[in-house]
């Protein structure tokens, strides 16, 4: 078909081509002269065939000028051009083949020539073959996203024809896809159609999904004609018909007639009060539905008010019925949506393990420092969100000096993490110090902490969300396919706690302050009594947890808002991670952090219209998780784990 | 003599290290019975799991004429069941009186109602006095333990245990820490237990355990290395290896 | 040595019952519906609101004080109970309401059809009409009345079980309690909770059928009712805590294992004391709402239950009179400051506007009371009497001392 469409065109182009060759496009408007003064639609089709086809340059002008209303007649000779004002009632005419200007003329002299909206769109039709093969890229992208939107079956012939001539791959590939696209809706006959349409089952892209489910478009209609294209069969009373809709359908079919509902029996009874009474019944006594339809019935003899509608509608025929007619094409098109469903899932699955793994590593950054105050030192934190609030706003106020955004995060990073770290040996040395071995006293008085630092943080910032802008870098997304797709921030944040988890690891294998802080953590009176000095180590350890928490803050404050409630919003998700996974054991908090992320994700992908909801059951499940593990995933066992 | 506890074939490990391997042993209703053994050779284990704090990988623990299984059991219960517990540290609450925590334990009903509708009677005070005059702390009912000696705290709690009225004591190392005096007022008090029950001592002190003249149980490596008279087992080739190293 | 009777054992509690019977009488004195007029209604309803969260207070004294167990979470009970009165309020008033106004018509309004225009009523906020199934009980105050007391138990009940059968114990139960409290209120915030989400239940401060009553008199009904159940808990709690139960609790709250080797079921007595003090806290919100007037799911937010635990540290745990004192002191000094009745300080470069600064005051005076006065205001009255507590707490003993930490024991 494509090859007949072809040759076609060229037969075309190759006489119109003769026969303008002395003239120019002048010439073929002059022949059509009379179809485009009179501007009909049921008579302007050659001509526009013709200047498409004359395969002059000018054409496309033409076509541009004319759609636009720019093109003009000269009244003297009948001859046509284009026009610009270029003083009132004055107009300077350009010639079409030349663009050369031939005189400025008064708005008398010319007849303005005005295609109606249906020839403007024929013309528009015949334009896209141009911008199609127009020689910028831009513009024959614009021209494909036109069709796109607002697809017509003319416009399968000149996309057919362009791919031939084009050059650059991508465009190309563009396109052939949307060509196949519009095979499926506008293909010459069934088989084509089929074939274009299983040539597509295989690729997920939200345009080819549209494109079929535009195929599937159907409407529920009883009792419908032989030769409709049946889908299945409905039932009144399901998700998909209500027995109301049903019987409406009936009544609209014209099979049964309109049973008042109690609402219009209301308003027909209010209509015939009859002093004090309807129907006999006194007005008063019609505060029961049984009083109103015994009105009811005395006033409309052949009404029963025992008939059920359900009754009426449950045995009787219900289909829905496809608007394309084409029964080999729906049924196509089922069968490829249904397999392209199978991989659409198959990619939200990898879509849902990717966005899990990218919650799991905020958790992780959240809670690691966390980690290391609770798990190593048995100190319950509970200022922990405000450091990682402190981190966002460190990094807020560095922006304000430092306006190029990428060196501003470098900048901010180790700034966060020095400011929280004395903020953590600050509060280690005041506070915590004298209630080691309390925890329960460490946490309210922490909590102290954490509602004055909030409330600093209130009255220095304001309640409104600062802005903490990602470098340009970090914009956008790393797109598989239309289902899967990242954010680089969300692939930043991952890589930053894999660093955090071999920073952590190396810290406490490897370094000497991971070595006293085991000791310390195990028995400090032995680790004392070996030189080492608790207090330091405690209050390094203290320190480096609290760091972790304000760079954890700077990333997240990447993507959520920085307030002064940032951090109470991870805070009891933080404490989960750690409790979760496993105090005392960093694979814990990356345990427990992949566990809650994963499931906050998966629970948010059954009902995700709610993220509260989803919440909530998490919560919930961790709350019946904890009854099996009461130690968290990775649990201490025997003396160690202190009963 | 009938059994009153049996414990046999039982082995529990921690991450790999087997505190108890396959242990085995009886006692009877009237009866004291001293463990010794050098440290980590499972003294304490072997209580935690008479008492049902620690639950054991496999084996048997036998109580009682009824011969009810002990493991299946809460640790109240098996207090309620008649196994009384004293730990090595002196545990009494601090913040109540002498009195408070001797009412605490008298065999009573443990339930939290009939605690709640609970009224001393005069039988019940004349009990807590009698106790403490077995204990030697007569004097002291008023004040709150935490003011006490540190001989006096162990005292309470022996007083505690009996309190419960238990058919087996377990006593965990009852004279660290105390002066000759105090010692000798502990050993009595225990040999007066054992009379009417089973009372299980863990023991450092070679010398304490003499004076308890009891039959002998020598744990090593979570097993039962020797049993018999003190002499018997302090002859034994095997404990002098173990006790004075090879 | 025989027992006497509670009183005796107990005389702060007749001392608390008399001071507790003036305060209410001074205020009714001095109420604008019976007296004077010095004090107007909405500080009446701000002291009656005081002494329902003295009530919870003293609940989570209980719990916490005696028992040790420090629940994040007493104020959810505290909501719920709120809510169920709530309920019964809004339906019943917007019942009269759709009645009154739909008596006009000529064919009078059928049952269902008055349903109909409440849910409509009621649930327009939140997109619906249809009565939610929990509301199935909301046309019966005597229902709604159960529930106040038996939701708060049953969820108490239901969550003690699982936590404590587990062992949960310390900071770990504190934290659950805290996520049991956050996704209650999560839960409340949809919409289709059937509950009207973050709306939460209003005008509850309207008592359905007795609309010519003026407020001011209501105010103080509420303060009276307030202070007699706060006068019945305060007794209840000090007859629980007197006597041997109370000896058991402490015992948990100092050395939970060594209560289990007695034979006690920890479990059992702190799921009792655990669903004792929901019911309170339930009772104490179902008499704080209706003098608030609304109620909605950030009143259960995490913060409130922490605040609790602020007033009883500050009052002093431990004693029951103590938790009283930090309640009110704390929620009264509180509203004083953020009611912007304190004068700035202007510092000249900077004015230190109370409004603003006043949680940083509390924040900083709540770890001084933590580290200082651990004993909190109750403490004071120590001083006083010249009662000192023993001095001999929890030394290192025995052998292996090194890997046993000190006890809490004076917690």
């Amino acid at each position: 078909m494509r090859v007949i469409t072809l040759a076609l065109t060229l037969l075309l182009s190759l006489s119109s081509f003769a026969f303008a060759q002395g003239s120019g496009i002048q010439e073929v408007l002059q022949t059509h002269r009379a179809a485009i003064e009179k501007g009909s639609r049921k008579t302007i089709e050659p001509a526009i065939t013709a200047i498409a086809g004359s395969g002059l340059p000018a054409a496309q002008t033409v076509l541009q000028k004319w759609q636009q209303k720019d093109m003009w007649q000269r009244k003297e000779d009948g001859l046509f051009f284009w026009a610009e004002e270029i003083a009132r009632k004055t107009y300077r005419l350009h010639d079409f083949d030349t663009g050369e200007p031939v005189g400025d003329y008064a708005k008398g002299d010319l007849d303005q020539l005005k295609p109606n909206s249906g020839v403007r769109a024929m013309i528009g039709a015949a334009l896209v073959q141009f911008q199609l093969s127009d020689p910028d890229p831009t513009r024959r992208l614009d021209a494909l996203t036109a069709i796109q939107r607002d697809a017509e079956e003319s416009h399968l012939a000149p996309l057919s024809a362009s791919i031939e001539g084009e050059t650059n791959p991508a465009i190309k590939a563009r396109k052939e896809q949307l060509l196949t696209l519009l095979t499926i809706r506008f293909g010459k006959d069934t088989a084509t159609r089929v074939a274009a349409i299983e040539s597509v089952s295989t690729n997920i892209s939200l345009d080819t999904r549209a494109a079929l489910n535009t195929l599937l478009s159907s409407r529920i209609v009883f009792d419908p004609p032989e030769e409709a294209n049946k889908g299945r069969r409905i039932i009144p009373g399901s998700d998909d018909l209500s027995i109301d809709a049903a019987f409406e359908l009936m009544v609209d079919a014209g099979a049964m007639k309109h049973v008042p509902t109690p609402d219009e029996r209301k308003a027909f009874l209010l209509e015939h009060i009859d002093d004090g009474k309807v129907g006999g019944v006194p007005l008063a006594q019609l505060d029961t539905q049984e009083a109103r339809d015994r009105a009811y019935a005395a006033l409309n003899p052949g009404w029963n008010p025992l008939v059920s509608k359900a009754d009426l509608v449950q045995y009787e025929q219900f289909y829905e019925v496809f608007d394309e007619r084409d029964r080999a094409v729906t049924n196509a098109a089922q069968e490829a949506l249904k397999s392209i469903k199978t991989r659409v899932g198959l990619n939200q699955t990898l879509d849902l393990l990717l966005d899990g793994i990218s919650l799991a590593s905020i958790f992780f950054l959240a809670a690691i420092g966390l980690a290391i105050t609770f798990g190593v030192m048995g100190v319950i934190n509970m200022a922990h969100g405000e450091f990682i609030m402190m981190g966002a706003y460190t990094g807020y106020v560095v922006q304000q000096i430092i306006p190029n955004y990428t060196v501003s995060i470098l900048v901010a990073l180790p700034l966060a993490f020095l400011v929280t770290f004395a903020a953590g040996v600050a509060m280690e040395r005041l506070v915590i110090r004298h209630l080691y071995n309390r925890p329960l006293e460490t946490l309210l008085a922490t909590f102290g902490i954490s509602i004055a630092l909030q409330q600093i943080a209130k009255n220095i910032f304001g309640t409104q969300a600062r802005p903490l802008t990602s470098p340009a870098w970090l914009d956008g997304a790393w797109v598989l396919n239309d289902v899967v797709s990242i954010s680089y921030i969300r692939i930043a944040i991952f890589v930053l706690a894999l660093i955090f988890l071999g920073l952590f690891l190396f810290i406490m294998k490897r370094t000497r302050l991971g070595l006293e802080t085991r000791a310390v953590t195990q028995n400090p009176r032995m680790a004392a009594s070996m030189g080492i000095n608790p207090d330091k180590v405690n209050m390094l350890t203290f320190g480096l947890g609290s760091g972790i928490a304000g760079i954890a803050g700077v990333a997240i404050g990447l993507f959520a808002k920085v307030t002064s409630e940032l951090g109470s919003d991870y805070i009891v998700q933080s404490f989960m991670t750690v409790v979760v996974g496993g105090v005392g054991n960093i694979w814990g908090t990356l345990a427990g952090a992949a566990m809650i992320g994963f499931l906050q994700k998966g629970i948010e992908w059954m009902n995700p219209s709610n993220t509260l909801a989803a919440q909530t059951y998490m919560i919930i499940f961790i709350i019946i998780f904890i009854q099996f593990r009461p130690r968290g995933i990775i649990a201490l066992k025997g003396r160690a784990a202190g009963d | 003599m009938s059994t009153l506890l049996e414990v046999s074939g039982v082995s529990v490990s921690f991450d790999g290290f087997k505190a108890i391997n396959n242990l085995s042993f009886q006692i009877g209703k009237a009866e004291m019975r001293a463990i010794i053994g050098p440290n980590g050779a499972g003294k304490t284990t072997f209580m935690d799991i008479v008492t049902g704090k620690t639950r054991p990988d496999e084996g048997r623990v036998i109580w009682g004429d009824k011969s009810v299984s002990l493991l299946k059991m809460s640790e109240a219960q098996i207090a309620r069941a008649g196994v009384g517990r004293k730990f090595q540290r002196p545990t009494v609450f601090e913040d109540q009186t002498v009195f408070d925590n001797l009412l605490l334990a008298l065999k009573k009903d443990r339930g939290p109602l009939p605690v709640l509708f609970y009224r001393r009677s005069a039988e019940d005070v004349d009990k807590v006095h009698a106790l403490a005059e077995e204990i030697g702390l007569t004097d002291q009912l008023d004040r709150k333990s935490g003011e006490l000696s540190h001989g006096q705290k162990q005292w309470l709690e022996i007083g505690m245990l009996l309190a419960q009225e238990p058919q087996l004591l377990l006593v965990d190392e009852p004279a660290a820490g105390m002066t000759p005096e105090e010692r000798e007022h502990t050993t009595a008090i225990l040999v007066e237990a054992a009379k009417t029950r089973a009372v299980v001592v863990v023991e450092h002190d070679m010398e304490f355990v003499r004076r308890l003249n009891c039959k002998v149980t020598v744990l090593h490596e979570g097993s039962v290395l020797a049993e018999g008279s003190l002499d018997h087992v302090t002859s034994n080739k095997d404990v002098i290896d173990v006790y004075l190293g090879r | 040595m025989t027992d006497r009777s509670l009183f005796a054992k107990n005389p702060s509690v007749l001392i608390f019952l008399a001071c507790l019977g003036m305060f209410t009488l001074g205020v009714t004195v001095f109420s604008e519906a019976f007296g004077s007029g010095l004090i107007s209604t909405s500080f009446v309803k701000t002291l009656g609101k005081t002494l329902c969260l003295c009530l919870i207070a003293l609940a989570m004294d209980l719990v916490w004080g005696y028992t040790g167990i420090l629940s994040l979470g007493h104020f959810a009970f505290f909501g719920i109970g709120g809510y169920m009165i709530g309920m019964w309020l809004m339906y019943e008033r917007t019942r009269d309401i759709i009645v009154t106004s739909m008596a006009g018509q000529e064919i009078p309004p059928t049952e269902s059809e008055i349903t109909a225009a409440i849910g409509n009523q009621i649930f327009g906020v939140v997109g619906s009409s249809e009565f939610p199934a929990i509301w199935a009980f909301s046309h019966s105050l005597t229902l709604q009345l159960i529930l106040v007391v038996a939701v708060p138990g049953l969820l108490a009940l239901v969550f003690g079980w699982l936590a404590f059968r587990s062992r949960v114990t310390g900071v770990y139960l504190s934290i659950l309690t805290q996520a049991m409290t956050l996704a209650l209120a999560l839960y409340l915030f949809q919409n289709d909770s059937g509950l009207r989400g973050n709306n939460g239940l209003s005008g509850l401060q309207n008592l359905p059928g007795l609309d010519e009553v003026p407020q001011s008199v209501v105010s103080v009904w509420f303060l009276w009712a307030s202070a007699a159940a706060l006068g019945l808990g305060y007794v209840f709690s000090a007859w629980v805590v007197s006597g041997k139960f109370g000896s058991v609790l402490r015992g948990i709250r100092d050395d939970e294992a060594r209560v289990r080797f007695l034979g006690y079921s920890v479990e059992a007595y702190k799921l009792f004391i655990f669903t004792i003090t929901a019911v309170i806290a339930g009772i104490a919100g179902a008499l704080y709402y209706p003098q608030a007037g609304i109620i909605n799911p950030a009143e259960i937010a995490p913060i409130a239950s922490i605040y609790l635990a602020v007033w009883v540290a500050i009052g002093g745990r431990g004693r029951l009179y103590g938790a009283v004192i930090g309640a009110a002191f704390v929620s009264l000094v509180s509203s004083w400051f953020t009611g912007g009745q304190v004068p700035s300080i202007p510092l000249g470069f900077y004015t230190i506007d109370w409004v603003d600064w006043w949680l940083v005051l509390l924040g900083f005076s709540f770890v001084m009371v933590t580290l200082f006065a651990p004993r909190g205001i109750g403490g004071l009255f120590d001083l006083w009497t010249g009662h000192m507590a023993p001095a001999r707490h929890g030394q290192d003993l025995g052998p292996d001392a090194g890997s046993l930490q000190e006890q809490e024991a004076d917690q």
